[in-house]
């Protein structure tokens, strides 16, 4: 492949602190990739090195198919010469220039073409009355946007975001996400995003990397991330999940919702099962089918909370469904449903989780 | 502490006698420059024991702001009597040490201007301004070379080379000045040698005794102040503005002329404004780096106090007073302007430029 961007066994330390441990992705033309992980896991410095304000210790980074870094050699072209955009995290807006100036500071020669599309990008994200201002004098979110045409207007091959979204407020978050998202898709640049928010990276991204401690521990589509983690750590960045721990038996761990097949561990082995909050649907009465039978228990509901666009519901429910409901033998559930529901203390439900929102992995 | 090891004006005056006017005493009237030599090297040891002690004893301090914004400290309302005693205490260390001098000096200013004048004035104010001039441009140049270089930080025996060049600061004048004196003197001698021996012609003294050798001690001792002034005006420039700038195609010498100069202008001004006056007043080096017959300000101040004529030399002294006071007042004045007004002037002014008296760090 000859577009995009593509980092391939980065390693990189500060001082004897190893943030990087043999790292490749891969970003690839048209599509927008996303680092997805903690504070600390290291993306923001796999950014930095794409970018070439880090010196590459250990690894190859190619862009558009043209080796720009490598740690062997000590190549490390400059960043003015790689053609990358990078909008940081605080803008980093030039704070003596105005907005204009600051979106005109990268073109190298500023044809008709180039002030029409200046114009136009201002128009298009709602900023063209503010071209004369000085930066300070710009909301947020106003700065984020002159901060991205920034970054776009050189027409760089790669644009680098970083946590392009965690200034802004969250009231404002969802539509500055959707415009921008909007914009990029438009411009047709490959994009390399760092966040450490998984909805955001759900719904900006083709392609999520998930990263802890500087590794790669997962990489595919945001469907698969979601529905397929491979490990507890990818299924939990998602919200926290009730967690059911134990040994394996015949194939089998025993839950609240009774037996999980888990065939990929050995029995005896210790091992949990993970259910998501929003996972686990909640009728009332004891009576109710649920769609599946495996998956069904009864339990009374302790205490209810209401957040707005959802439900939060702690229900008793004994550790196996054989067994009844005793003081030294339950579990609290933790569930989320949609809207208003707020059944009295003590009520009678039946809950049953959807298998797609199940997982098992071995406990380590 | 450093700056009255530094201070010859002052004791020399008053024929106090400490170790800086022992080293000229040596050396102007016992006609000795290795015995005034060696003085000097003692107390460079004493100056740099005392540089060491203070950089151990805050080895482990670092400044760091919590928040970008200063807040503003909250105002203490004093009852009328204490206010009273509050003004006074305030105000009777500035009517002493500056009110009243210069109540007596410029009325002796206005009964001898004429002799002052007639003592080649002019002269004297246009080379002090020339020194001081060609100083500040100067150190400013190679400070913010100096900062930048250590802010690009790829070369690595640039930072060591940055904090020894700094440290002319701590050097009193006079050891300084004979330090470059002899150091001056036997480069002359060797280009003068290696001319006889290889062209046949004498070159003479080239740098001793010559202006270039007077600026080149300011520069010297100087430099730190505007090191260290453009340094930490850089230092409120986050490293993401280099990062944008660079990314978004500006080389570093790009990105030096067009970020950070224009950025740094307040502190630059500061500086160049800090060196300028330090020079208007320095005596020690100027004493004896000067040309034959090349008188300053501060020389003449100097010259004419100690053969008892201050009267004669009191407009010289407030020339120098008033070459410091000032820019000072009209660096403010602008400062000023630009934080009140909300034209576009007031959008492109740095969000804070430090006065004078918060930068002097050495």
């Amino acid at each position: 492949m000859t577009t995009g961007l593509r980092m391939e066994r980065i390693r990189h330390a500060f001082g004897a602190t190893e943030v990087l441990k043999d790292v490749s992705i891969v970003a690839e033309a048209g599509k927008l990739t996303c680092l997805l992980g903690p504070s600390g896991c290291g993306k923001t410095t796999l950014l930095r090195l794409a970018a070439g304000l880090e010196k590459v210790q250990d690894g190859r980074i190619y862009l558009q198919g043209r080796l720009v870094g490598d740690g062997k050699t000590g190549l490390c072209l400059a960043p003015e010469k790689r053609g990358i955009g990078l909008m940081f995290q605080d803008y980093a807006l030039f704070p003596h220039l105005n907005v204009y100036e600051n979106i005109a500071f990268g073109i190298k020669s500023l044809t008709p073409e180039r002030r029409a599309w200046i114009d136009a990008g201002l128009e298009r994200m709602g900023v063209a009355k503010h071209r004369n201002s000085y930066p300070h004098v710009l909301s947020g979110g106003q700065q984020q946007r002159v901060a991205l045409l920034r970054a776009l207007a050189p027409e760089p091959e790669i644009l680098l975001l970083d946590e392009p979204f965690s200034g802004l407020d969250v009231t404002r978050r969802a539509q500055v996400r959707e415009d921008t998202l909007n914009f990029l898709k438009e411009c047709g640049v490959a994009v390399l995003m760092v966040t450490h928010d998984p909805e955001e990276a759900m719904f900006m991204a083709d392609h999520i990397v998930v990263m802890k401690g500087g590794k790669v521990v997962q990489a595919g589509t945001p469907v698969q991330t979601y529905f397929h983690p491979v490990s507890a750590f990818v299924a939990e960045l998602f919200g926290a999940m009730n967690h059911f721990e134990g040994v394996v038996e015949k194939g089998q761990l025993e839950t609240p919702f009774g037996p999980f097949p888990i065939p990929s561990i050995a029995d005896g082995e210790p091992a949990q099962v993970l259910v998501r909050m929003e996972g686990i649907n909640v009728s009332m009465g004891t009576h109710h089918t649920a769609p599946t039978e495996c998956c069904t228990t009864v339990g009374h509901v302790v205490d209810t909370y209401l957040l707005g666009r959802s439900s939060h519901l702690h229900i008793r429910v004994p550790r196996t469904p054989s067994q009844g409901l005793s003081d030294d033998n339950e579990i609290i559930l933790h569930v989320r449903v949609p809207g208003v529901m707020k059944p009295e203390s003590g009520a009678a439900v039946t809950v049953w989780a959807d298998p797609k929102q199940v997982f098992a992995f071995a406990l380590s | 502490m450093m700056e009255t090891l530094n201070d010859f004006g002052t004791v020399d005056f008053f024929a106090v006698a400490t170790f800086t006017a022992g080293i000229f005493d040596v050396w102007l009237n016992m006609n000795s420059p290795s015995g005034a030599a060696q003085l000097a090297c003692m107390m460079m040891m004493f100056v740099i024991v005392l540089i060491a002690l203070e950089r151990y004893g805050r080895r482990k301090q670092k400044f760091h702001n919590a928040t970008t914004h200063n807040r503003a400290l909250p105002g203490f309302k004093l009852s009328a009597p204490l206010a009273t005693l509050a003004f006074l205490a305030c105000a009777v260390p500035v009517a002493l040490g500056f009110g009243v001098p210069a109540w007596v000096l410029g009325s002796y200013a206005l009964n001898f201007y004429e002799e002052t004048l007639a003592a080649d004035f002019w002269t004297f104010t246009f080379n002090s301004l020339l020194l001081a001039g060609l100083a500040a441009t100067i150190t400013i140049v190679l400070g913010v070379f100096l900062a930048y270089s250590l802010r690009l930080g790829q070369v690595r025996w640039i930072n060591g080379v940055t904090r020894f060049a700094a440290l002319g600061y701590a050097v009193p004048g006079a050891v300084l000045a004979i330090g470059i004196l002899m150091y001056l003197g036997w480069l002359d001698n060797t280009i003068d040698g290696w001319a006889r021996g290889h062209i046949g012609i004498s070159t003479g003294l080239i740098f001793s005794g010559t202006v270039i050798a007077v600026t080149f001690g300011y520069v010297v001792r100087f430099l730190s102040l505007s090191f260290g002034s453009v340094e930490s005006g850089l230092a409120k420039i986050t490293a993401n503005m280099d990062g944008a700038a660079r990314t978004l195609g500006a080389g570093p010498m790009s990105t030096l002329k067009r970020i950070h100069l224009p950025m740094l202008k307040g502190s630059i001004m500061t500086a160049a404004l800090l060196v300028f006056v330090d020079c208007m007043k320095e005596l020690p080096m100027t004493v004896v780096l000067r040309p034959f017959n090349f008188e300053t300000l501060a020389t003449f101040v100097h010259q004419y106090a100690s053969d008892e004529l201050l009267p004669e030399a009191a407009l010289a002294a407030l020339a120098i007073v008033a070459a410091g006071i000032i820019p000072v007042v009209l660096l403010s004045i602008t400062i000023a302007h630009a934080r009140a007004g909300h034209t576009q002037h007031a959008d492109t002014a740095p969000q804070h430029i430090p006065t004078p008296i918060q930068e002097v760090s050495p």
